[in-house]
């Protein structure tokens, strides 16, 4: 349960001040799957760094799961990124160096799992790439990329999976993929996802569409998930996801 | 996290930016072996001076002449403010209870000589220094003959022409020839103009070898009298024999001070002089100045040192901030997916201390290496009041401390600490999406 309240964000630019999210009032239920929408600059992004503890509001106050997280320190903030929330990034953030396995493991370490490769492994097979696991983001394409970086998100079991434009680096094809991964976890584990994405037919997965505009949220509709009906190429990446799914577990 | 994890994930991140890791060891090993080198040598070198001074020998005392209108030359009878032999004479008839022995010379030839001293024997010729001294010259200087005899009274008074070689003359001209009893021309002089006399060597000296004082194994040594005639033929309007050197051997060291008033009374009055043109040098003296010779070494020790921990530190230095920025989106997605701040610093804590100490180590060895390998003298010559003063310190004087070891190590770590630690720090207290913007 996420409830933000009169959250605000002002960033300083030289001497000018910015203002990216002007007193956002805003709750996501447990096992939403939801879509936050916007023309650039609209705040979104900022919003949903503030979700996933990873920037900090100026006012307002955020609570996850009924702790105040803006209050919390270091540590503590840290832990909650950890253990309650999966990021999935526009840009992927993988260490360049590391392999799929210790990529995916790495969330674990923080944490002290013994058994981190173990499942790191089952992780990577949800997403479908078992085939994968010693490839470094370099071997890997994009559509790759980003599915390590969403097994990284989900190795730790969090109850909510956050994303900033997940699919903004991604051809249409493995866009359509990625939100088959995210729909599964969302429906078969009741997982809480949100994310922040501009395209129409991305955000037409999710049952909740919200929209910014300078700052202040200007819609939040519900909507009918069409992904059966308008998948172009649906039916392969439905069933190669559903299978891996199934293998996995 | 445990530390065991930190120690894992640390080890991970060196070994998945290999190239990094080692261009950062370079940097270490580059410093620290420059240090190790430096202060090897210069330690050496130091040593090398303790030593020699004290090889110097005890208890003795030296009268010179002045040096106000030399410029430092000295050594030539008749050109510099005046000593005489009828001087050490006096001092002998004083007949002062401290005093062991007077020997007195003249010397020329060897540096800081305008006259060059060549011994020339069938086609063989060396330069030397040549020196006119009296039989006593043996004990006062404790320094003996080895093969033959030295100059006797006999030769003083007769004015022999007989010669004593120092060692590494006698082997330069006759090799593995007996040279007791051979003729050798000694020539004194200025390129081609000069004279020559042929001496009959009568006995060659010990060796002093080359640590201690590696120039008197290249003096050669004829009476006085001799030398006065044939060589420092200049007299004085007096008619008294100029010398370079009176040197007195003292049988109780507490009594110098005593020695040099006393002997400096009994010159003044001889010399008719109110202000000494002589200058009395007790070993006290001379450990003096070996001591400010030796802290000037130090100081220079230390300023190589120093020089070498700011090239050693810059390295490391240059290498960690350029991997910073890597490191700070790195920082980013690591705090992104749950790391604490402790973990960050905990992490490149490992990280630095790990590769400075194995390049530390590595750094070390090198340095060892470069000792073993560069092996060369370092000769250079130290002004001893008016004595030029060669130090020579043979490559296997390399002298690598613990202290250096420890001083290079520590400076490797901490500089890899300061450059390293510190900006991941920093990076590690932005909240993590400020950390992934830094490009």
């Amino acid at each position: 349960m996420i409830r933000l309240r009169k959250i605000s964000k002002l960033y300083r630019l030289g001497n000018q001040e910015v203002v990216a999210l002007r007193g956002i009032d805003l709750e996501i239920r447990d096992g939403e799957f939801m879509a936050i929408m916007g023309p650039s600059g609209s705040g979104k992004s900022t919003m949903m760094n503030i979700i996933g503890c990873l920037d900090r509001p100026t006012e307002g106050i955020y609570e996850l799961d009924g702790i105040n997280v803006s209050r919390l320190g270091d540590a503590a903030l840290a832990r909650v990124r950890n253990q309650r929330l999966g990021f999935v990034f526009q840009s992927f953030n993988l260490l360049p160096r590391l392999n799929a396995i210790d990529q995916v493991a790495m969330p674990l370490s923080y944490r002290g799992v013994a058994n981190r490769k173990q499942l790191a492994r089952v992780a990577l097979g949800m997403v479908g790439l078992g085939n994968r696991m010693h490839h470094r983001p370099t071997q890997l394409s994009g559509g790759q990329q980003q599915r390590v970086a969403i097994a990284r998100a989900i190795v730790g079991n969090p109850t909510i999976i956050l994303a900033d434009e997940p699919t903004g680096a991604l051809d249409t094809r493995t866009s359509h993929d990625v939100m088959e991964i995210f729909r599964k976890l969302n429906e078969e584990r009741g997982i809480t996802i949100a994310f922040v994405t501009h395209e129409h037919d991305v955000a037409a997965y999710t049952r909740r569409i919200v929209s910014l505009r300078d700052g202040e949220i200007i819609s939040d509709t519900p909507n009918t998930p069409v992904y059966q009906q308008q998948h172009p190429t649906g039916d392969s990446a439905a069933t190669d996801g559903e299978a891996l799914m199934e293998a996995s577990e | 996290m445990t530390i065991l994890d930190v120690f894992i994930t640390s080890i991970s991140a060196l070994r998945s930016n290999i190239m990094r890791t080692l261009l950062t060891m370079l940097g270490i090993i580059i410093g620290i072996s420059a240090v190790i080198t430096l202060t090897a040598a210069g330690q050496g070198a130091q040593q090398g001076v303790s030593d020699q001074i004290r090889g110097l020998g005890s208890n003795l005392m030296f009268v010179k002449p002045g040096v106000s209108t030399t410029g430092g030359i000295t050594g030539i009878p008749g050109t510099g403010p005046s000593l005489f032999f009828e001087d050490a004479q006096a001092i002998d008839a004083a007949r002062l209870p401290y005093i062991d022995g007077i020997a007195s010379h003249g010397a020329v030839g060897g540096p800081g000589s305008i006259l060059q001293a060549q011994a020339i024997y069938r086609g063989q010729n060396t330069n030397m220094v040549l020196v006119g001294t009296e039989p006593s010259y043996q004990a006062v200087r404790d320094f003996y003959v080895e093969k033959g005899r030295f100059l006797s009274e006999d030769d003083v008074t007769k004015k022999a022409l007989n010669v004593v070689l120092g060692a590494d003359v006698a082997d330069k001209l006759f090799g593995t020839t007996d040279p007791i009893a051979q003729t050798v021309r000694l020539f004194v002089g200025v390129g081609r103009q000069g004279v020559g006399f042929n001496f009959t060597v009568v006995g060659v000296m010990e060796r002093k070898g080359a640590s201690a004082t590696g120039d008197l194994d290249n003096l050669v040594f004829v009476p006085l009298p001799s030398f006065q005639s044939r060589v420092a033929f200049i007299r004085n309007p007096k008619g008294f024999t100029n010398i370079n050197q009176i040197n007195i051997k003292l049988n109780d060291r507490s009594k110098e001070a005593q020695a040099k008033a006393e002997i400096g009374d009994i010159l003044l009055k001889r010399h008719n002089s109110a202000e000494p043109d002589f200058t009395i040098s007790s070993q006290a003296d001379v450990l003096s100045i070996a001591t400010d010779v030796e802290k000037t070494l130090r100081v220079l020790l230390v300023s190589i040192a120093l020089i070498s921990l700011v090239v050693g530190g810059i390295g490391i230095m240059n290498i960690m901030l350029v991997s910073v920025t890597e490191r700070t989106r790195e920082i980013g997605i690591r705090k992104a997916v749950g790391a604490k701040r402790l973990d960050i610093l905990m992490q490149f804590i490992i990280e630095a201390l790990t590769v400075t100490i194995i390049g530390g180590l590595l750094g070390v060895g090198v340095g060892y290496l470069l000792t073993q390998v560069l092996q060369h003298d370092i000769s250079f010559d130290v002004n001893l009041l008016v004595y030029k003063y060669a130090i020579n310190v043979s490559g296997n004087r390399y002298v690598i401390t613990p202290f250096w070891i420890a001083m290079g190590l520590g400076m490797s770590a901490v500089t890899g600490l300061l450059f390293g630690v510190y900006p991941a720090w920093r990076a590690a207290r932005l909240d993590p999406i400020e950390a992934l913007r830094r490009e």
